[in-house]
């Protein structure tokens, strides 16, 4: 009955995020690797998929609160799934955003070696892994900890972001692929952002603590 | 509430209780006397004598009522034999088709027959039976017995499995099992301690008529075991005995009533442990 | 599509001139639990007594129309022959009175006249017991009365009893409105289990019981099938508006 059905929606849940972090490293490793058809791939065959699935996780959500009217622990769990599968869904959003830059830069030459935009992406999908590990264990203190290392991408962001105004203010016809590179950092940083929301939903789940639009340690 | 309304209230409720305990007392009273005097008087008559010899003349010391006896026996069996199946038999019918015009009609001459005087029965049975066959007998006297045991068992089987809840009879049905099948194994037996206590309460009823017997059995001084000749009855003799000039058969007549009402007190208790025992609750 | 164990052409049912159920065309899945679903008063236990041939033990009742199990006519069966195959829970328990739990069990067999050997009797009640979840709080009790048991426990033995006969289809009439909510939640649990080897079809008025226990909900309102579908669709996004009505508790 509902644990049957929540076990199932948690299954669907973790394969949508699996899908989202492969659409991520794909868009990178195209980037890096300028590999034009894996760039191509995440636009046209797992964006659609991702789509797709959030509509059934989110259906499968609405339905089994109608059917089960789950309390406490049971109902934070299958709103909180619902809030996640819109974040993974939006993480897809940006992988894609991240494959249509790509493919733009790959046809130009190199701005600079891409140095931190690969870390801030390694970055980005450990978060991502470990706030899933933090949602299957209901690990407190990893989803803690994934929160706190928000701002280690924050500060690549940041960093990058100073490099290529100086790249730009020297040399115009960078102006273009810099703007490009700068449009893929936000992306990394909006995932790592999202990443650290689906850790607050961990801690509200799991203890009914909510901990979000402030510091961690409230 | 005023006070004195409330004080009323309870002096009234009070009384009310008083008047109901003094009026069964009133009632049970008469009763306890009744049987105390009975079996006073009668229990001068009682010994193994009594119950296995025959009367004697007049005069003479001695004798018993075992001919009574017996054919009191003889009697009840006789009216039982078709009127126990045909009673539940039509127990049963009434039960199931409520709604029946036959249901209807032959609920009415239910009661009509129940209603019948015991000793318009006996004329009758004289009638249609003891005419045609050319002489009193212990046949007739149990059909005139019968006739009056009928209503009472039918009735008694109606209303007992009236009250049985239709689920039982859903639960049997919905497994597949036919109709008679449910009627024969699950709604009989659940009724049996009210059909029972009907069955009982008839039978001691016509054990104690007298009426109906003085035209069909009509009595014998003698044992008879043949059904077409008359028979005595414990009633018959306590008629006769007690309303003859001896004072000896007067002695008689005591003890044979109070055989009969410890009879009849026997088969009460009877049928109260029957019903704790076999009583089904739902 | 899950293959169709019972299926309903064009089914009424009245009782004299007053028709009950109108005109109803359903397509029961096999091996799964179907909820019918109304108001009181629509017609959903008429219908289900129409499947295993009950309403025509109403004096003044009748049918038209077809009831086919595993494409067989039901009304062209002998009907106890149908009561067999599609098996009855009431809403207040009924276990024979008369009768040991034990031989309440195997009641449809005892009753029909069925003599069966003492192993194989004995298969059956423990199967039958094991498989309504009561054997262990009744292994010991077997050959006493089962008027000891509490409202719950003596609707599961009423269970194993419809169980013992084997059925297809097994019908659940309101089965939990005379029972708390734990012996509820028992009955509950009961029903996903068994509906691995019976069909189930379960009346009830609960929304909250359609949505926890089946996998189809048809919804009866006033004798008609107003709409039938699985139930996390029929709950969320109805698609008649007297079923929307009835889910958000305007009437009913």
């Amino acid at each position: 009955m509902l644990k049957k059905d929540l076990d199932l929606l948690v299954k669907q849940l973790l394969e949508s995020a699996s899908l989202v972090n492969g659409m991520i490293q794909k868009s990178i490793r195209g980037l890096t690797q300028r590999e034009k058809d894996v760039l191509v791939d995440v636009i046209e065959q797992d964006e659609p998929k991702e789509n797709e699935l959030e509509i059934a996780i989110e259906e499968a959500c609405i339905q089994q609160i109608a059917c089960y009217q789950p309390q406490a622990k049971d109902l934070r769990t299958i709103m909180m799934v619902m809030k996640m599968n819109n974040d993974f869904e939006r993480m897809g959003d940006e992988a894609v955003n991240i494959s249509e830059s790509a493919l733009f830069l790959i046809e130009k030459p190199e701005v600079k070696p891409l140095i931190d935009i690969p870390r801030m992406a390694e970055e980005a999908t450990k978060m991502i892994e470990d706030s899933l590990k933090s949602f299957i264990n209901e690990d407190i203190q990893l989803a803690q900890n994934v929160c706190e290392r928000d701002d280690v991408v924050d500060g690549l962001r940041d960093q990058i972001l100073r490099e290529l105004i100086t790249f730009m203010a020297a040399d115009p016809t960078v102006i273009e692929p810099s703007i490009r590179l700068i449009r893929i950092s936000r992306s990394l940083e909006r995932i790592a952002d999202l990443s650290t929301n689906i850790c607050e939903d961990v801690i509200y789940m799991a203890e009914g603590r909510v901990i979000k639009h402030g510091k961690v340690n409230t | 509430m005023a006070l004195h309304r409330l004080r009323l209230r309870i002096w009234k409720d009070r009384g009310f209780k008083a008047i109901v305990i003094l009026f069964s007392f009133l009632s049970i009273v008469p009763l306890l006397l009744i049987l105390f005097y009975i079996i006073k008087n009668g229990i001068l008559s009682i010994s193994w004598e009594f119950f296995v010899e025959l009367p004697r003349p007049v005069g003479e010391e001695g004798g018993g009522i075992s001919n009574a006896i017996v054919g009191s026996l003889l009697l009840v069996i006789i009216a039982g034999l078709p009127s126990i199946p045909l009673g539940i038999a039509a127990g049963i019918y009434l039960s199931e088709n409520k709604k029946s015009r036959i249901t209807y009609w032959s609920g009415l001459a239910v009661d009509v027959l129940q209603g019948t005087p015991s000793i318009v029965i006996g004329i009758i049975v004289y009638l249609w039976v003891v005419v045609p066959m050319g002489g009193f007998s212990a046949f007739a006297g149990g059909i005139a017995l019968g006739i009056m045991m009928l209503p009472m068992i039918v009735k008694a089987t109606e209303e007992t499995l009236s009250l049985i809840p239709g689920s039982l009879k859903e639960a049997s049905l919905a497994l597949g099992v036919p109709y008679y099948r449910t009627i024969l194994r699950v709604i009989l037996p659940a009724g049996v301690s009210g059909i029972m206590t009907g069955v009982l309460i008839s039978t001691a009823r016509v054990a104690g008529e007298t009426a109906p017997l003085l035209f069909t059995a009509f009595g014998n001084a003698f044992m008879n075991w043949n059904l077409n000749n008359p028979v005595n009855s414990l009633p018959l003799l306590i008629y006769n005995y007690a309303t003859s000039p001896y004072p000896e058969w007067h002695q008689v007549a005591w003890g044979a009533s109070c055989v009969l009402v410890v009879f009849v007190l026997t088969l009460n208790l009877v049928m109260r442990t029957v019903i704790r025992r076999w009583k089904v609750q739902f | 599509m899950e293959s169709a164990i019972l299926k309903t052409e064009g089914l009424s049912a009245y009782y004299e001139d007053n028709q009950v159920v109108k005109n109803i065309n359903l397509s029961i899945p096999e091996f799964k639990i179907t909820a019918i679903m109304g108001p009181s008063g629509c017609g959903k236990s008429t219908l289900v007594r129409c499947f295993n041939r009950m309403h025509e033990m109403v004096p003044g009742a009748r049918i038209e129309g077809k009831v086919f199990l595993k494409e067989e006519n039901v009304y062209d069966m002998e009907s106890i022959t149908v009561r067999t195959r599609i098996g009855m829970v009431f809403q207040r328990p009924n276990p024979f009175p008369m009768m040991t739990i034990r031989d309440n069990v195997i009641a449809g067999y005892i009753l029909n006249g069925i003599k069966l050997n003492r192993s194989k009797s004995d298969d059956i009640v423990k199967q039958s017991l094991k498989e309504a979840a009561l054997w262990d709080e009744v292994k010991d009790y077997l050959h006493k009365r089962g008027t000891f048991l509490s409202g719950g426990q003596q609707q599961r033995l009423c269970i194993a009893r419809a169980l013992a006969v084997k059925p297809d289809v097994l019908l659940f009439d309101e089965p939990t409105s005379a029972l708390d909510p734990k012996a509820t939640s028992h009955i509950e649990g009961l029903m996903a289990d068994l509906k691995n080897t019976v069909t189930i079809i379960l009346v009830t008025h609960n929304i909250a019981q359609a949505g926890r226990v089946s996998d189809f909900i048809a919804f009866l309102y006033l004798g008609e099938l107003v709409e039938f579908g699985p139930k996390g669709r029929l709950l969320t996004t109805p698609k008649d508006k007297r079923t929307e009505e009835f889910l958000t508790g305007k009437f009913g």
